[in-house]
């Protein structure tokens, strides 16, 4: 079968994780991942981020189902429970809005920036080494928490990329979810 | 005989389709991929559907789907 253009877009998943280790600041362009499928499901009612453009979701069929990086067993029942994926949705939220919290408190002057990475909301990693090109206190303070969450999000993709199917973070991915919900209330239908 | 009566219904359709559960799937797209006959599309970013026309059953789409959400079932 021809493939498109966009099945290579896994290649984007590879320099984005790389750039971070790097240079921190380039984290931001991860906010594309977060704005684009809203875009396609407020603005068309559709989920073709999901369905084609998104890196994330090329990158575990890229490894898992074209290259046998998964053992492609049934997903738990929680996991892929409608509660699950919304109250992870809730969780997911909430952190984001503590890291736009963090990024603010840095802004007021009330704390320093803090130059970790936080791995599954609690394990610290110092990654001053790729804050080198001095920019704004919290500008680099958002590109810290930001990365934490997208690498976060990654490592836990990977993880039941590896035990169950290819996709099956994108059951439980908060975009995947919220952009679902969005098109259905669109559409009408039971969310 | 036989062969001929086979033959006749598996022109009309399959003996097996795929049917999705509305409830499960997350319209994620990955059982578009796998498809040999384009026959599953995601409707409107809400679930996916299958053209009963099209499908012939192979249990693709089943296989892929993170959500499980697809099950092949005997035609009705
Ligand atoms: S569910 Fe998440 S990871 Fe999967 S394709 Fe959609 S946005 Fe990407
Ligand atoms: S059962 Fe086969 S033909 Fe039918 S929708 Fe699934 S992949 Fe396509
Ligand atoms: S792979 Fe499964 S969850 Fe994803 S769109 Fe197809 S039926 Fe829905």
């Amino acid at each position: 079968m021809k493939r498109h253009w966009y099945e290579y877009l896994w290649i984007w998943s590879i320099v984005y994780f790389g750039m971070g280790f790097f240079n921190i600041l380039f984290a931001w362009l991860g906010l594309i991942s977060f704005f684009l499928p809203l875009i396609f499901a407020i603005g068309f009612g559709n989920k073709n981020f999901c369905n084609r453009y998104c890196d994330r979701g090329q990158f575990f069929r890229m490894l898992g189902s074209q290259h046998g990086f998964s053992r492609g067993r049934d997903m738990p029942n929680w996991l892929k429970s409608k509660t699950f994926r919304y109250s992870f949705l809730i969780f997911f939220l909430g952190m984001f809005c503590s890291v736009i919290y963090n990024t603010y408190i840095v802004f007021a002057g009330v704390k320093n920036l803090n130059e970790i990475v936080t791995l599954f909301w609690t394990i610290d990693i110092p990654w001053n080494w790729a804050y080198t090109v001095h920019v704004e206190s919290w500008i680099a303070q958002f590109a810290f928490g930001f990365y934490s969450l997208m690498l976060t999000s990654m490592i836990l993709g990977i993880l039941t990329m590896l035990l169950f199917k290819p996709r099956s973070w994108c059951v439980y991915c908060p975009m995947g979810t919220m952009t679902q919900m969005i098109c259905k209330l669109k559409s009408n239908e039971k969310i | 005989m036989d062969s001929e009566v086979g033959k006749k219904s598996v022109k009309k359709s399959s003996k097996r389709h795929a049917v999705v559960d509305k409830n499960f799937c997350a319209a994620c797209g990955a059982c578009t991929y796998v498809c040999p006959r384009g026959a599953i599309k995601v409707w409107r970013g809400s679930f996916s559907v299958v053209d009963e026309n099209l499908c012939i059953g192979c249990g693709k789409c089943a296989k892929e789907c993170p959500a499980s959400a697809i099950k092949i079932e005997v035609r009705q």
